[in-house]
């Protein structure tokens, strides 16, 4: 199809979300996976070559074009926004993100603190989602990541987080 | 004993705890729990001299440094098998390098190129983090109860003393729910409610949602006051 890379291209610049190579072969119709993910990546080569402000990145299980980082300063003169996560919420999110599915009182053993303010904050966020309720006494609320997360910290998957192993050799 | 005072940034009495290693360079595996328990309260001091509130979790690991250091003046009951006695910081140290691991994790995910802090996508009318345009404002579960008290009493009441044998459960009319804010979003509070046959349904329907809220499941949004209220999915 001649027209298949320039469809695709329209897609993930409409698409709010992520745009899976599933959802665009779902869209499109007729059309291999396999082709699908051959043009995305010449339209992330494209991008590339032409070393513009813009990239085409594959994040939380798909395709989101993006601004470069360096444009960063630039970018909050004109948004005046500034994203900030606490340390308490960031350690929270770092707990649930290797630790899921977890209950508050895991989170709480391992800080040595109660979670519950930066539980909320990453809940508000959409970062982390209730999975469940854990079927001990009490029935605690589990929780977990959600795809939000893998957008924000630019991960394609859960997997691409280091372990917590690699980052100990990390340190030492 | 001038101490850099960096208060701030303690997220907890584990917290506290490291950076009193880090900065006496101490081998965690080999704790002074004698000098570390003397600078640990010394900062609970400075703290308290602050008027900073001082979290119960910052005296119970204080409790446990002491309870440490006296099983460690302890003498070590003479035992007829070589079984060696734990040490009695073993526990504390493996949740010490615990919480640093996941410290450590925290900034390795803050190193990394967010979205919104180093790079950005297009912001469309509805902003994610804010589902409601700029007119609109959350509402919380109060708010919810009186749109349905007005609701009720818009309702006729000869309607409402029929008595139908139907039976519904809460769980049912929150899969119903949830099943209809997959196809379509958002669901207007007015309409799931007016569509309710009786006043059974009308209990249930505010039920399910209060319960959706409460669990987040799902978010209301009111442009301004008496406005629509709208339902959105959570996530």
């Amino acid at each position: 199809m001649e027209y298949l890379k320039t469809i695709i291209e329209a897609l993930i610049l409409a698409s709010e979300t992520p745009l899976s190579i599933e959802k665009i072969a779902e869209i499109i119709g007729n059309v291999d996976k396999k082709e699908v993910y051959r043009q995305l990546h010449d339209i992330v080569r494209e991008y590339k070559d032409r070393d513009g402000g813009i990239c085409l990145q594959e994040v939380a299980g798909g395709f989101q074009f993006r601004t470069r980082s360096d444009m960063a300063p630039w970018i909050k003169k004109l948004k005046g926004v500034k994203y900030s996560l606490t340390p308490a919420a960031l350690e929270t999110l770092a707990i649930i993100a290797y630790h899921q599915p977890v209950v508050k009182s895991e989170i709480d053993k391992i800080r040595g603190v109660d979670a519950g303010g930066p539980l909320k904050r990453l809940l508000d966020r959409k970062l982390v989602r209730i999975v469940g309720r854990k079927d001990v006494p009490g029935k605690p609320i589990i929780y977990g990541t959600t795809k939000r997360f893998l957008e924000v910290f630019n991960l394609r998957d859960l997997s691409e987080l280091p372990t917590i192993q690699e980052l100990k050799e990390l340190e030492e | 004993m001038a101490y850099e005072i960096r208060l701030d940034i303690f997220e907890g009495p584990l917290d506290l705890l490291l950076y009193l290693i880090k900065k006496n360079e101490i081998d965690i595996y080999n704790i002074p729990i004698a000098l570390i328990t003397y600078q640990y309260l010394q900062y609970m001091e400075i703290m308290r001299s602050l008027n900073l509130d001082l979290a119960g979790e910052y005296l119970v690991l204080a409790s446990t440094l002491i309870h440490i250091k006296s099983r460690l003046l302890l003498p070590r009951e003479e035992k007829d098998d070589f079984e060696e006695e734990p040490d009695p910081r073993a526990e504390l140290v493996k949740q010490l390098l615990e919480y640093q691991s996941y410290k450590e994790a925290a900034l390795c995910l803050d190193s990394r190129l967010l979205l919104e802090r180093d790079v950005f996508k297009r912001s469309y009318g509805i902003n994610e983090t804010d589902v409601a345009g700029d007119d609109e404002t959350e509402l919380n579960l109060f708010d919810l109860v009186k749109a349905f008290q007005n609701l009720v009493s818009r309702m006729d009441k000869q309607e409402l003393l029929e008595i139908k044998g139907e039976r519904m459960s809460l769980s049912d009319r929150i899969n119903e729910i949830m099943e209809r804010l997959a196809q379509v979003q958002p669901l207007m509070f007015t309409d799931i409610i007016e569509e309710a046959a009786d006043k059974r349904s009308v209990i249930y329907t505010l039920l399910a949602i209060l319960e959706l809220m409460k669990l987040r499941m799902v978010k209301a949004y009111q442009s301004g006051p008496f406005g629509v209220i709208k339902i959105f999915t959570a996530f």
